[in-house]
């Protein structure tokens, strides 16, 4: 099987004003796999994975070093030439806590696209339906499109946030511990939808759960300190990992 | 004997509790009390009004002459000069009160918000005539440069004068509630590939919604009660129209003209401040009414 390559980075660095959160980090992104970070709190995997979508341009002080190359057309995604909305436009994000905005179910999952607008009721109700049935929701919430998405309960709004980030086709889906704040049930439905969703689309998990980890990704990379220590096939990792602190970290030894 | 102290000690503190406790109970009590006395005032000196003057009359006659030597009774002029000058402020106050929350919850950088904040409080704490005097000497005469049909007093310019005045209290109340949303909310929206302005207006001021509404209903409660601006630039004349561009009388104002006369106590004359006070009451009762059922209705989702 031909490795394909979604996206590359190379010596990325980060910086939080004078504080530096990420050190020369290289690392391959496979097309249509899943990747998880994991590494003990304050590591910098929040901030590593905050870089792909350009979030940190969000406030000032933060500054970017290095490239992580978008393929196939070759874009750096942290170059200051490039608008980072154009970025957010092709790479979506789940946070940590689900965030349902204010509005309708409908109205939640259809917001990328009015954001980019389009306003074609037919597009919108298509586009709709296939991302909530694309986030294993729609059987739920299809009677009830038009309620408020705070009607919802944790994990469903959790799901409704992962239909709206796949409304607009992204081409990498990034997760920040999107069961971190969920019910066990609740975690084993999202889990089955990350395994599902990587023949579509690209994406790239943080958690914390080392379980998690081993459950739903293809590759794995270690971290620490702001530094990418280990990464392999998430089977690698996990059974015969080549560096002592990773094995450390994975046998529960530190963390 | 340790026991003893520890009782006559325990008691004290008991006692010293309950004081304090009664303090606070009577000063709340207090205002509660005063509210409830003007309300008894109000409805007992208009209960004397409408024994003369029947409720008929007050609602559909269209004239309000009570000085004239045929009165006629008919509270709807002063009603409508009130709600639309009002309706001006609020036409004024909306676009531009939303405008300068945004600008300050989410554009402006921390030291500009510091110099524009204070510049907002000063704006709130000029005296209410040097805003009538200005409506009447300034901003009449520019806008009858572009409506010549103005006439010099008029509801127009009052009404966007309080409109200004008012968007300090709006700003400040509904920037609060802006600033309350949480900053995952907001990039929830940047994630999804939305601009600034998007943000703002997509998703901030929908889940601040009540705190915005609850800002504009204190707004329109201001320019309801407001007196000295309508009643220097208005015209003090009650006038059943919708026509900004003549003069009006509102309700304050009204009040103000009798109150600064010479009505002798007890005639009727007199007890129209009564039967126009208790109007205003009800009409600001209910727009707080409606502000906290907007409250209520709009969940606080966070
Ligand atoms: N906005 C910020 N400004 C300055 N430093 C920050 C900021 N956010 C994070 N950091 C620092 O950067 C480092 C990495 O933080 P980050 O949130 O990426 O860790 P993490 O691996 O996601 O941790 P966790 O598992 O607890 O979520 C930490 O030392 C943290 O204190
Ligand atoms: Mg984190």
């Amino acid at each position: 099987m031909v490795k394909e390559l979604k996206a590359e980075v190379k010596k990325l660095n980060f910086y939080y004003g004078g504080v530096q959160a990420l050190k020369e980090i290289n690392l391959p992104i496979e097309r249509r796999k899943v990747s998880a970070l994991i590494g003990p709190s304050g590591c910098g995997k929040t901030t590593f994975l905050r870089c792909f979508n350009r979030m940190h341009d969000l406030y000032p002080h933060n500054r970017y070093e290095g490239e992580i190359t978008l393929y196939p057309d070759n874009i750096n995604i942290i170059s200051p030439e490039i608008d980072p909305i154009e970025i957010r436009m092709q790479i979506s994000m789940v946070f940590q806590k689900p965030n349902p905005f204010p509005k309708s179910i409908y109205e939640n999952v259809a917001y990328g696209l009015r954001v980019r607008g389009t306003s074609k009721r037919a597009v919108l109700d298509e586009k709709v339906e296939k991302s909530l049935r694309g986030a294993a929701l729609w059987d739920e919430v299809k009677d009830r499109l038009h309620h408020l998405a705070f009607d919802l309960s944790g994990g469903q709004q959790q799901r409704l946030c992962i239909a709206r980030a796949l409304a607009t086709d992204p081409r990498i889906l990034l997760f920040d511990e999107p069961t971190s704040a969920l019910d066990p049930t609740a975690t084993s439905k999202i889990e089955e939808l990350i395994i599902q969703l990587k023949d579509e689309v690209t994406i790239i998990i943080v958690t914390h759960n080392m379980q998690q980890a081993a459950r739903v990704s293809d590759y794995t990379a270690f971290m620490y300190l702001g530094e990418i220590v280990e990464y392999d096939k998430t089977d690698r990792i996990f059974t015969a990992p080549s560096n002592k602190l990773t094995e450390e970290y994975i046998t529960g030894r530190f963390g | 004997m340790i026991k003893v102290i520890e009782m006559a000690h325990n008691s004290y503190r008991k006692l010293k509790e309950k004081t304090i406790e009664t303090a606070l109970f009577l000063s709340a009590l207090s205002s509660v009390l005063i509210t409830i006395g003007i309300v008894v005032v109000l409805s007992y000196e208009s209960f004397g009004f409408f024994k003369e003057i029947s409720l008929r009359e007050f609602f559909t006659e269209t004239q309000w002459t009570p000085l004239f030597a045929e009165p006629k009774f008919g509270i709807l002029p002063l009603v409508s000069g009130t709600l639309l000058t009002t309706a001006i402020a609020l036409i004024v106050a909306l676009p531009l009160g939303l405008t300068v929350t945004v600008y300050l919850s989410e554009y402006a950088p921390h030291k500009v918000r510091e110099v524009i904040k204070p510049i907002l409080e000063l704006l709130a704490a000029v005296p209410t005539v040097v805003y009538g005097y200005f409506a009447l000497l300034f901003l009449t005469p520019i806008l009858q440069k572009f409506i010549p049909d103005l006439s010099g007093f008029n509801a127009l310019s009052p009404g966007i004068i309080m409109g200004i005045m008012i968007i300090p209290y709006v700003s400040s109340v509904s920037e609060d509630a802006m600033k309350a949303v949480p900053m995952h909310i907001r990039e929830g929206s940047y994630a999804m590939g939305a601009t600034k302005l998007q943000t703002a207006f997509k998703v901030v001021i929908p889940s601040a919604f009540s705190g915005i509404a609850a800002a504009f209903i204190i707004g329109i409660s201001r320019a309801i009660g407001e007196t000295m601006v309508v009643a220097i630039a208005a015209g003090g004349m009650p006038n059943l129209t919708a026509n900004p561009l003549e003069p009006v009388q509102t309700l304050t104002a009204y009040i103000v003209q009798v109150s600064l006369g010479d009505a002798p106590h007890g005639t009727v004359e007199y007890k129209t401040i009564f039967a126009a006070g208790i109007t205003l009451f009800f009409m600001t009762l209910g727009f707080n009414i409606l502000g906290f059922w907007l409250r209520k209705r709009i969940r606080e989702v966070y």
